[in-house]
């Protein structure tokens, strides 16, 4: 079953609030993981693999780099459900 | 012409058994509480490890420590941050030169509950699931590190290992880096969280755990007729470490010196203590000739004792040995009783029962010694703390590990 992407915006908030500590209603659309939420590489790489885990896709390496904010990031999670 | 620094205590921190903090932990020690309890889980009967109790941490760190921090930090890391936090407070959280601060936190056994979370997850959901900070998170050296990153201490971030001595290693490694002049102030201590199926059935396989299901607190006997072996604990214990010089110039307030180190190797075998006692005489000589104490001035000795068969008589029989008659002047604390064994962590917070044993002269009781073992030869403080004497006087921690290990820590009073 595919998520919608109010699910996956609600589910990736909550891996970046544990990740980080920052309130879940703090990550939006348009925040950038390093400029505004100062999320570093291997976190990074860790929301990325709860990222998958959670919604059940693929997010290749060479893809990671052009999530530059949460909402390329519920795009392409968005994009990637089968 | 340069001089040796002294090296003097002016912080502890830690998170034990007995309670969440050093103050918690000191007044449960000389009340001669045990921190012994059954364990909530099924392992014991899940597993068939015969071992169905411990001495688990009696503040969990997730109330204590953000979330975000928990799940960066494997539990051992965790413990140790939190002792460093209350140890630096304590020592007054100093301005000081990053340059000149040292961290040497140090655990016996390392990230063992991330290694094998890892692997549960390798194995049921593939090796993308594995989390990226499983690495930083398993390395033994983890702990020394987060300390390091914490104070900004760039003097140097070291881990030394020698299994059950490793906390009373790292005190003393600190104290060399200190007289080297590598160092003006080292945060160090050592941190163990093993209360975990695994390394508990490992530990009941090698016949050195007790087996006293039905009496969890008084399982820990050491020099008792009765004891069976050494019940597992977690924790951690960490002190601040300060040339004399550095600490009065910024008017510190000092527990203790920390005054000799002697660390030796049996070289006999790889789990059992020599039966000589050759190596723990050696470590204790050799540190009481490093702080230049005469044997009586010793007045206390916090002893390894873990509370298994053999190991507690060969060491109380190498104490009389590398004291001589002198021994009759030093009463004997097995702190172990109470705690139970924090194995990498333990070394570390009888260190800190040793120096407040100067600080408040108080020794600690020993719990649990209904019968003494007829072999015994020194003065052991049982059930009620022993006033210690007034004037100069200083005391001795024994720390001995698996693979051969002998660390004698001494400490004389301010």
């Amino acid at each position: 079953m595919a998520y919608t992407e109010q699910e996956i915006l609600a589910g990736l908030a909550e891996i970046v609030s544990e990740e980080t500590g920052l309130p879940t209603d703090s990550v939006l659309p348009e925040k950038s993981f390093t400029d505004d939420l100062d999320i570093d590489s291997l976190s990074m790489m860790t929301i990325v693999t709860l990222a998958e885990e959670k919604f059940d896709v693929r997010i290749p390496d060479d893809e990671v780099k052009n999530l530059a904010t949460v909402g390329d990031a519920v795009t392409y999670i968005t994009g990637a459900q089968s | 012409m340069s001089t040796v620094p002294e090296v003097v205590v002016t912080g502890l921190g830690a998170t034990t058994p007995l309670g969440g903090d050093v103050p918690s932990t000191w007044r449960a020690a000389l009340a001669g509480e045990s921190g012994a309890r059954p364990m909530d889980n099924d392992w014991a009967t899940t597993y068939e490890i015969g071992v169905n109790f411990a001495a688990q941490l009696r503040v969990p760190p997730s109330e204590v420590l953000p979330r975000p921090e928990i799940k960066r930090m494997d539990p051992s890391s965790q413990y140790a941050i939190i002792a460093a936090r209350e140890a630096w407070a304590d020592a007054g959280a100093p301005e000081v030169d990053g340059d000149r601060l040292g961290s040497v936190v140090s655990s016996g056994i390392g990230g063992i509950w991330t290694t094998l979370d890892g692997w549960d997850t390798l194995r049921e959901k593939g090796g993308r699931r594995v989390l990226p900070m499983t690495v930083p998170m398993l390395m033994p050296n983890s702990a020394t590190a987060y300390v390091s990153l914490e104070l900004g201490a760039r003097a140097g971030a070291h881990a030394v290992v020698s299994a059950c001595a490793t906390g009373a290693e790292a005190i003393g490694y600190a104290a060399d880096m200190i007289r080297a002049g590598r160092a003006d102030i080292v945060v160090a201590g050592g941190t163990e969280a093993v209360i975990h199926p695994m390394p508990i059935a490992a530990f009941a396989a090698s016949r050195t755990l007790s087996t006293r299901n039905d009496d969890p607190a008084g399982a820990s006997r050491p020099y008792d007729v009765d004891r069976d072996g050494f019940v597992i604990g977690e924790g951690a214990g960490v002190v601040v470490l300060e040339s004399a010089a550095h600490a009065a110039a910024r008017g510190a307030r000092v527990y203790a010196r920390l005054a000799g180190v002697g660390l030796s190797a049996d070289g006999y075998h790889i789990t059992s203590p020599d039966p000589s006692g050759g190596g723990q005489v050696r470590a204790m000589r050799s540190a009481l000739a490093d702080a230049g104490v005469a044997a009586r001035d010793v007045v206390h000795v916090n002893a390894h004792a873990t509370s298994t068969v053999v190991g507690d008589l060969i060491e109380a029989r190498s104490i009389r040995e590398a004291l001589g008659d002198e021994a009759d002047h030093a009463v004997l604390s097995a702190t172990k009783s109470m705690t139970g064994h924090l194995l990498g962590g333990a070394g570390a917070l009888e260190t800190i029962f040793t120096v407040l044993a100067l600080h408040d002269r108080l020794a600690p009781p020993t719990i649990n010694v209904a019968n003494p073992d007829p072999e015994l030869v020194l003065d052991l403080v049982r059930d009620t703390p022993r006033a210690l004497p007034a004037g100069q006087v200083a005391a001795v921690n024994n720390s001995f590990g698996f693979g051969g290990h002998n660390v004698a820590l001494v400490v004389t009073s301010v």
